[in-house]
């Protein structure tokens, strides 16, 4: 414990002492300015505007004036209560962890056969058509399955009536819905998500692979006993990170390629909130039911964070 | 002996199955620009489109080129693009700079304000309402200032301004060169490559760009490509009567073909660029 004579003096020479500080900065702090306004504005103003989850919002009266909901959970309730809020719920859900367990395997694949092939032109070749897809829109790609699927001129339902006489409503039916984004996902990000393994590949130990291939292993073995094991720990990094996001089953996909007659497996909260919100207009339901989702993204994402940290201190 | 042929077999199967993975990404593009180029009589001949069309036809091209809506939003995605991307980039830098000094005092602070928006965020209907109350519904600025800033790219553009020695920057302070200075005429010339990355991810994202202007945008003359090309799409009959010699689908994919040709077209000269973001990406991450 410090007396009180010595500490005053202190403090005020250290709060000088940053003023100084600060002014000797004071061109960086120019320099933050413009992006701090636009996270104000854009991030944090409507981190504020959730208050209207909790209140009857009316356009005319804006945030501040409209009154508050009663009870104060009224929109929650609604949405809790709703039929909607269970079908909504699992369809995030299950498309998230169907994109997640089936889009896991073919980029590692994809990976590990780029990382076989010797011929370096070929590699390259196949490398720059697979990353492609990558940087079509969905709205492209939604041009891409009419033409291949589409009831009545697509390529594939063409086939399928010379073989079988009947067409199937690829886009349209319940059935095939799910399936259709967790492929299309997977065919947009086959190559694209290689990159990172083929990157945890290249730092591999090479002298692994000589003392096997002297040992005389063969390149199966190697790949399954030192090409796999290399890569682990980034697998299950990114499988632990992309469980965060599963509040998120991809917005952007769903709302280009859906149609009134898939919204029972196909409409997720995203989808929900954006036709409620904005579309028709009933603001406050539609952010309570957004507020919803980003809380649970939020733990969701952190906890992920968390248990990824602490899983690669383990390994690194 | 065994292991030569074990090679080879395992070799087969490799390059197989690596030939099928770039036939199937790229297949579906091709045979959409078939179908682009097919016309209404090699369909009623063959009742169907075939995967090569035995006779071609740039009717469709014309037609949509002549469909007004097209032409607008390609000048309104390109100016959104360009404008956007240039301001995307000044403003991202901007942020990175500073952060990347460790003593700036408060730095951890502006991190973690940063930090934050990427963890949470107000949803969409709030973000809506401040748009709409700043007055950009329906305005070109709608498309450019709600997504100004990538948190990520700033996070990357940063890290990479960290691994700069410093030495250089002391020495040309001693020089008396202003912050302003020092940043454009070394900082940024030293690394390009990150910048380069960063811009073409902005410029992909405007150039794809569809939610803000389905959100922000009600006003069908400023609608941007993405948007335009969505409804080419979602209508059924009624871009037939347009010209009777091309069929719906031959339209439609015409102007699929069109919208994603600059990026196709971009995409293999920057390649490198672009698969070196996302393991600057996932490195951060």
């Amino acid at each position: 414990m410090a007396t009180p004579v010595l500490e005053k003096p202190r403090k005020g020479m250290l709060k000088w002492d940053i003023g100084r500080r600060i002014w000797q900065y004071r061109v960086l702090y120019i320099m933050l300015l413009p992006g701090i306004v636009y996270y104000i504005l854009f991030k944090y103003l409507p981190m504020y505007g959730v208050i209207i989850s909790f209140k009857d919002f009316r356009i005319m009266e804006g945030i501040m004036a409209s009154p508050w909901a009663d009870p104060w959970n009224k929109h929650f309730l609604t949405f809790f209560e709703s039929p909607y809020f269970y079908q909504l719920l699992r369809n995030t859900i299950l498309i998230s962890v169907y994109k997640l367990i089936f889009g896991i395997v073919p980029p590692i694949l994809m990976a590990i056969l780029l990382n076989e092939c010797r011929v370096r032109w070929f590699k390259s070749l196949v490398q720059t058509l697979t990353y492609m897809p990558h940087f079509l829109s969905w709205v492209i790609i939604y041009g891409i399955l009419i033409a291949l699927l589409s009831q009545t001129s697509g390529l594939v339902n063409t086939w399928i009536k010379d073989m079988t006489g009947s067409t199937i409503p690829f886009l349209t039916s319940p059935t095939y819905f799910r399936s259709l984004l967790v492929t299309s996902e997977i065919w947009q990000n086959l190559g694209w998500g290689a990159i990172i393994y083929l990157a945890a590949m290249s730092g591999i130990d090479t002298t692994l692979y000589e003392a096997a291939r002297v040992d005389g292993a063969s390149r199966l073995r190697m790949i399954w006993h030192i090409t796999l094991p290399g890569i682990r720990s980034v697998i299950v990094m990114l499988f632990i990170l992309n469980l965060g996001h599963i509040m998120d089953a991809g917005f952007g996909q769903i709302y280009v390629l859906y149609n009134l007659q898939v919204y029972s497996v196909a409409d997720i909260i995203d989808t929900w909130v954006f036709r409620t919100g904005l579309q028709q207009m009933n603001f406050s339901l539609a952010s309570a039911v957004g507020l919803f989702k980003s809380v649970i993204g939020f733990v969701l994402v952190l906890a992920s964070n968390r248990i990824a940290k602490k899983w690669g201190e383990g390994i690194w | 002996m065994v292991r030569g042929v074990e090679d080879r077999v395992i070799n087969g199967i490799v390059y197989t199955i690596l030939f099928l993975a770039g036939l199937v990404a790229v297949f579906p593009l091709l045979y959409v620009v078939s179908v682009s180029l097919t016309p209404l009589s090699v369909v009623h001949k063959s009742g169907s489109f075939p995967i090569i069309p035995r006779e071609i036809t740039f009717s469709a091209y014309r037609t949509i080129w002549e469909y007004s809506g097209m032409v607008q939003a390609f000048g309104v995605t390109a100016m959104v693009t360009i404008v956007g991307t240039l301001l995307n980039m000044i403003i991202t830098i901007l942020l990175a700079y500073p952060l990347s000094r460790k003593k700036l005092p408060g730095r951890s602070s502006f991190l973690m304000m940063i930090l934050i928006t990427m963890l949470f965020s107000g949803g969409m209907v709030p973000t809506y309402l401040i748009v709409k109350s700043l007055g950009l519904l329906n305005t070109y600025w709608s498309l450019i200032l709600p997504g100004l800033v990538g948190s990520f790219n700033v996070l990357i553009v940063k890290s990479f301004f960290e691994q700069l020695p410093e030495e250089i920057f002391e020495s040309a302070k001693m020089d008396g060169a202003g912050e302003f200075r020092i940043l454009a005429q070394m900082t940024v010339p030293l690394s390009t490559s990150v910048i380069a990355t960063i811009g073409l991810f902005y410029a992909v994202g405007h150039w794809n760009d569809f939610f803000q202007a389905i959100m922000y945008i009600t006003d069908r003359s400023m609608f941007p490509l993405q948007v335009v090309v969505r409804e080419i799409l979602m209508q059924s009959q009624q871009l037939e009567n347009f010209e009777a010699t091309t069929p719906a689908q031959t339209l439609k994919m015409a102007a699929v073909v069109m919208a994603s040709l600059p990026v196709i077209v971009v995409y293999p000269f920057l390649q490198k660029y672009f698969t070196k973001g996302m393991l600057l990406g996932s490195i951060k991450g």
